[in-house]
């Protein structure tokens, strides 16, 4: 028999085991997540397709024709797209995750198991719409005669980051969310506000060369970047020192929001 | 036997601020404060706020919900912890069960525990009896294959076969407090840790989960119950323990606790109770702010204490918050098992009151020839409009011990029933 011992300040000895034994409910909340996102609406799945698809066709007319930036050779919607798959994922995630202890507060307060299970299961089900819109980009490809190169096979590697910097500021609002919930507002305006300063409508290589690194502070811009060069192709080098910038400062972001989210997470209860 | 559970000197602060009307802080306010203190420090750097960091913020008071909690529960027990609302019974509990962390002490636990401190937990309205099960289990801590092999028995015990592919948004209370508490029954877990969640479906089930709780407690699993209702407590727990202000006062053998929870209602009886702070349910509109209880003979003589067929007069007094109309006022008496033994209230007799904001009023009630058994009864409160809100709801008001008449001793006391009947009889010859 298992003996565990709660004790003020380090009730968490067995918690990384806990979390194994608690795996299959990641799969159950995010299942659960996505069961009820489309309920009781009258064409269901499809949003996860128009609203990727019509912010792509607004970006177009807005950064390609209108403004006139250079595509990098290929079609100004898959250049487009190419970037909104991470941002997307990301966008969801972050909002999602950040949302779900709060909106989770009555298990919270009522059943233990390792909270970190319910930011981290909001980011699967974004896996989810990327999925979707990984879908709809072939169809482009598709459309346009669009032959991508070999490096797309890279593109998991990418996902990753972007994966990483989600959770990262996934949990770490998600727990600043439980006690200050001006999160709830600080956290969408992030996002909107991200999505124009990240290279989404645009390539990065309209930035000034001397600004490159400076606008890598900003880490979705190496995710982006990455995706397109995996999706596009062609014979805009990948620009490394920003990637490696934004790798770096991911992990640390990351690895800073979980041990805040450990520190905090045993007055989640007390204080939801 | 073994402990199976061991607490040493458990307890749980709580740091209440009584300026916030939300539970929770809002960035700004942190800001403020820290600027505010910043800034006396830098001015008045010899005063002593610099040891308490959310002085300044809001009155705040430290709470101690547990105190020095120290226990030890064998293997195979089935102990019930009975109190007052805000005894620290429910804090202990989530300590058990690990979803608080103590502030002090410690306590160690030797196997699974499964904890239901309220039925249903996970459950999503949008999602089918039948999603919602194996969700329910999950958030349990049931595995998939566990939860697979239970499923037939779950449904069965919950009596929704027909309902399985239905949303529960479209169940009726009691379906779905029956399937949560199925799912919750299913667990197998070697320590069962249970709030008061028998109060739920109608007598049948309630005696069905009563029936599980003993299976599993002839199966040698350890079991903890919280609970207001005696009577379960009795057919349960086979020990004890009593809390008060966040301290364990006594343990022992159910029986002996229960009066001792009982008798302990005795102290504030008769004469004038406050209830400004007591435990209560309700919209808060209005609020019953004193009772008082007085004891008659037939004549409106008073008593010292009240004795079976004596009258009993309540005075309570009620305060508007805001305006109420046309509402309910009742007074109803439990046993010592909780059962609710009479309801009197205005709307039996058709009134109903209804008063202006920041109006008070007394309301005065006579129950006449109160015929029960010598015993503890506890008296509560309620205001409200009948199935459509609860305004005011107090449980525990008062208490009061009925005496036995001195010329009804002889057939009150040692015959079984709460009520004594007033009767005549004659023997006749047949022939």
């Amino acid at each position: 028999m298992t003996e565990i011992v709660i004790e003020a300040g380090h009730g968490e000895r067995q918690y990384w085991k806990d979390l194994w034994q608690y795996r299959e409910l990641f799969w159950f909340l995010a299942w659960r997540d996505v069961l009820v996102r489309y309920k009781q609406t009258v064409i269901g799945i499809a949003w996860s397709v128009i609203r990727p698809f019509l912010t792509m066709i607004v970006f177009t007319i807005i950064f390609g024709r209108l403004a006139g930036f250079p595509s990098e050779g290929a079609p100004y919607p898959i250049l487009v797209f190419a970037a909104m798959l991470p941002w997307q994922m990301f966008s969801n995630a972050v909002t999602e995750s950040s949302n779900s202890l709060v909106a989770n507060a009555s298990m919270l307060s009522k059943v233990y198991f390792p909270r970190l299970i319910v930011p981290t299961s909001a980011v699967i089900v974004s896996l989810i719409d990327f999925v979707i819109s990984l879908g709809i980009l072939g169809a482009l490809m598709v459309w346009y005669g669009f032959v991508p190169e070999f490096r797309i096979i890279a593109f998991p590697l990418f996902l990753l980051l972007v994966i990483v910097a989600a959770l990262g500021l996934g949990i770490w609002t998600a727990a600043l969310n439980v006690k200050y919930r001006d999160f709830r507002y600080i956290v969408p305006f992030l996002v909107q506000f991200g999505m124009y300063v990240s290279p989404v409508g645009f390539s990065s290589s309209v930035i000034p060369d001397n600004w490159r690194l400076i606008y890598s502070l900003n880490p979705m811009v190496g995710a982006i970047d990455g995706f397109r060069w995996a999706i596009l192709g062609g014979h805009t080098p990948l620009y490394l020192p920003g990637l490696g910038l934004s790798a770096i400062l991911v992990t640390i972001i990351f690895w800073f929001a979980l041990s805040y989210f450990r520190k905090t997470e045993r007055i989640f209860a007390d204080v939801i | 036997m073994t402990a199976v559970i061991k607490a040493e000197n458990l307890s749980k602060k709580y740091v209440i601020g009584h300026a916030h009307q939300g539970q929770y802080l809002t960035f700004r306010e942190l800001l403020i404060h820290s600027f505010r203190s910043g800034s006396r420090r830098l001015f008045h750097p010899f005063l002593a706020s610099s040891g308490q960091p959310l002085t300044g913020l809001a009155t705040t008071e430290e709470l101690w919900a547990l105190k020095d909690v120290s226990f030890e529960i064998k293997q195979g027990d089935r102990v019930g912890i009975i109190g007052r609302n805000g005894a620290g019974k429910t804090t202990l509990l989530k300590i058990l069960s690990r979803i608080t962390e103590p502030t002090e002490g410690k306590v160690s636990i030797k196997g699974r525990v499964a904890s239901l401190l309220e039925v249903g937990t996970g459950f999503h309205p949008e999602l089918t009896g039948r999603e919602n099960i194996f969700l329910n289990g999950a958030v349990l801590g049931m595995s998939r294959a566990e939860i697979k092999s239970k499923f037939d028995q779950i449904v069965a015990f919950a009596e929704v076969e027909r309902f399985l592919d239905t949303p529960v948004k479209r169940y009726s209370s009691g379906m779905y407090v029956r399937l949560a508490f199925a799912v919750a029954a299913h667990l197998e877990p070697e320590i069962l840790v249970v709030d008061e969640v028998l109060a739920v479906g109608d007598l049948q089930f309630q005696k069905k989960c009563i029936d599980k709780m003993e299976n599993a407690a002839t199966e040698g699993k350890t079991i903890l119950l919280v609970s207001h209702n005696m009577a379960s407590i009795l057919s349960i727990s086979t020990k004890s323990m009593l809390m008060a202000d966040g301290r364990l006062i006594e343990e022992g053998p159910s029986q002996e606790i229960v009066r001792r929870y009982q008798t302990s209602f005795l102290s504030k009886a008769l004469g004038q109770t406050d209830l400004s702070n007591v435990e209560r349910y309700g919209n808060g509109k209005a609020q019953f702010c004193s009772i008082v209880m007085k004891t008659l003979n037939h004549h409106g003589e008073s008593l010292p204490f009240p004795e079976t067929g004596c009258d009993i007069a309540f005075e309570m007094h009620i305060k508007a918050r805001e305006e109420i109309h046309h509402v309910a006022v009742a007074v109803i008496v439990y046993d010592e098992l909780g059962n609710r033994l009479t309801d009197v209230n205005t709307l039996i007799k058709g009134e109903a009151l209804s008063l202006k904001a920041g109006q008070q009023a007394a309301v005065k009630f006579l129950l006449r020839n109160v015929r029960l058994k010598p015993d503890v009864y506890t008296v509560g409160l309620w205001l409200g409009v009948i199935n459509l809100e609860d305004i005011d709801g107090i449980r525990y008001a008062t208490s009061f011990k009925m005496e036995a008449k001195k010329e009804d001793i002889l057939y009150t006391r040692p015959f079984p029933g709460v009520y004594a009947c007033e009767f005549d009889y004659t023997v006749e010859d047949i022939r």
